[in-house]
């Protein structure tokens, strides 16, 4: 191995391989960790999000929307990360918040992925006319600059959570778009394909059942690293008010409203923060990880 | 060159065109118009004097009528006027592009002198522990909103050093001193992340590069290993890290808009959403057009750089 060996190839690759070659998901998964200790702080900071999102009435002390205490108390004994503008305790707020931003990711990247994958597969497999159509047609609006239209989009649909999801899950559908078409333009080609159309196979099955598997690494990748996008514009349309409505908390909006006592309270304000952080460096962890091992460009790097 | 260059402008016109139509409708379907906004809610005026109103303004045309007419002042140099100030569109904009354009070119060149070198020293030495810790700043800083980055620092700032962002913004030829000042930290702010993307990118596609044949050739031929990384390497390796900062700029050019409005600088992106929250529809319609305009014209600046670089790409 030349200088510029990775630091996966450091290691001896034969002990990660499963027995008699056997690549169930159980071992590759633990292949993966072991090769990749960036991709398993990712995987264990959005586990931890994860359950903080779901057991958050066990964890916190108060509901998201009581307002148990006095206004703006610092963090200490009493309230862990102190108050808000309202008395309402912030470490809830915050661990109810993870709901919210963790729904934000699935189901704008849901949208996008639903439908930009979808075309993209459809742009490729077609070809001719289809294929100009929707990807000129993606070339517009990947013109466009992502968080202008974002808010754009978000503004004319009227400010509230759901319209900001759909407006984040529309700019995030030319990624995937490209994402998906590039590999089936190259996979349409190979000969199972061929072999599948011979044997009578209808096009839609095709594409189900051979296409769409060997084509699921990159658009799998693409998923997670735009997870944390996903979460950031939404961060920054409810800063901005014109996404999650109060009570609701969303630590964009938490953020937002913190700004203005920045002087007096600068918890309410780098607390929100701090979780939108922590939450998109677990989901880009997990991303470059994932695609460290599972493009081979990476794994092999000379 | 030539060709290349007017194919490129006759796209980015139907580009342009597209927009044009797209943020028109967009701001049409906004909920109420012109009229009803000038007159709030509680107004008592009739039918009629509504109706006379939006004859005024052009209201009762058919949309593709309205928009015509939008487009042929644009393209005489008018965005019309304000609806809540009744100014002309283009004077506040004059004023407000300096600081966003400024802004912008200060945050990336900031960030690609940093990023540039941190990024090659990385790809030269990998797994070094200067590797190692330009990598997790990396993701780290991937991974740091540029808002909550803005409000830390001016936490910090005024904590620590008792600075305070100043209430009024002065233009760079007023004061250049105290211009700079109030820039730097939004500049900052708004660069850390690309630093990081920067820093990456160049990471990434120096190591793709530095094991291809000919920087072994050009070893073996006995160039000096400055010459092989500038000369060879980073050449090669520039297109995607050009691709980067300019899909960066454009992206500030189009507007700051969180860091604006936290460091109260009245660029783009601060009218942009001021324009939204007053709902100025004119002065929205005005300002995402040309946000957008300048997104576009990084985009095409983009590539042009790319044809002069790779003279492959001239002839696809």
């Amino acid at each position: 191995m030349s200088k510029y060996a990775s630091l996966a190839d450091r290691t001896n690759p034969n002990s990660d391989l499963p027995a008699r070659g056997e690549r169930t998901t159980w071992n590759s998964l633990i292949s993966f960790f072991r090769r990749n200790p960036i991709g398993l702080l990712g995987a264990i900071i959005i586990l931890l999000l994860g359950m903080t999102a779901a057991l958050a009435d066990v964890i916190t002390p108060y509901r998201d929307v009581d307002m148990p205490g006095r206004r703006l108390v610092p963090p200490g004994e009493e309230y862990f990360l102190g108050t808000d503008e309202l008395g309402r305790d912030m470490f809830s707020r915050i661990v109810y918040g993870a709901r919210v931003s963790l729904w934000v990711g699935i189901v704008c990247v849901s949208i996008s992925l639903v439908v930009g994958g979808t075309l993209g597969i459809l742009s490729g497999y077609v070809g001719g006319r289809v294929d100009s159509l929707i990807m000129g047609t993606m070339d517009v609006v990947f013109a466009f600059p992502g968080l202008i239209m974002a808010l754009v989009i978000a503004s004319v649909l009227g400010p509230s959570l759901m319209n900001a999801m759909i407006a984040i899950g529309i700019v995030l559908i030319p990624v995937f778009v490209r994402t998906g078409r590039a590999p089936v333009l190259a996979v349409k080609e190979m000969e199972y394909i061929q072999a599948a159309r011979c044997t009578g196979a209808r096009q839609f099955w095709i594409v189900l059942k051979h296409i769409l598997p060997n084509i699921a690494t990159p658009l799998v990748v693409q998923a997670t690293i735009t997870l944390s996008a996903a979460i950031l514009i939404e961060a920054s349309l409810s800063f901005l008010g014109l996404g999650t409505q109060p009570p609701t908390p969303s630590w964009g909006t938490m953020l937002g409203s913190g700004r203005r006592f920045l002087e007096t309270a600068p918890w309410v304000a780098i607390f929100p923060g701090m979780a939108i952080m922590i939450t998109v460096l677990g989901f880009n962890l997990l991303g470059d990880g994932l695609r460290d091992y599972l493009d081979p460009r990476y794994r092999f790097q000379t | 060159m030539g060709t290349y260059l007017s194919k490129r402008l006759v796209n980015l016109l139907t580009t342009l065109l597209f927009m044009s139509v797209v943020i028109f409708l967009m701001v049409r379907l906004m909920p109420g118009d012109v009229v009803d906004i000038m007159l709030g809610q509680e107004t008592a005026a009739s039918e009629e004097v509504l109706a006379t109103l939006r004859r005024q303004y052009g209201l009762d045309q058919p949309l593709h009528i309205q928009y015509i007419r939008w487009m042929s002042h644009i393209l005489r140099g008018d965005l019309g006027l304000a609806m809540r100030t009744r100014m002309p569109i283009q004077e506040d904009m004059l004023r407000k592009m300096p600081i966003t354009i400024e802004l912008a070119v200060l945050s990336v060149g900031l960030s690609v002198i940093i990023a540039l070198p941190l990024g090659i020293l990385s790809a030269l030495r990998p797994n070094s522990l200067a590797d190692l810790i330009c990598r997790l700043l990396g993701i780290v800083g991937l991974s740091f909103p540029d808002f909550w980055l803005a409000i830390v620092l001016i936490l910090v700032a005024s904590r620590v050093f008792g600075w305070l962002p100043a209430p009024m913004f002065v233009p760079f030829f007023e004061n250049p001193l105290q211009n700079l000042s109030q820039i730097a930290l939004p500049a900052f702010a708004l660069g850390f992340r690309m630093v990081a993307s920067v820093m990456r990118m160049t990471r990434s596609t120096m190591l793709e590069v530095m094991g291809q044949d000919y920087i072994q050739v050009a070893r073996a031929k006995g160039l000096a290993e400055r010459y092989v990384v500038v000369r060879h390497a980073l050449k090669n390796a520039g297109i995607p890290i050009i691709t980067l900062i300019g899909i960066n700029l454009g992206n500030l050019l189009s507007g700051a808009v969180i860091v604006e409005q936290i460091f109260g600088l009245p660029g783009l992106g601060w009218m942009l959403v001021n324009a939204i929250h007053q709902r100025d529809y004119t002065t929205l319609q005005a300002s995402v057009l040309v946000s957008c305009l300048f997104f576009a014209l990084t985009n095409l600046m983009v590539d042009v750089l790319y044809a002069y670089l790779d003279p492959r790409i001239r002839y696809v």
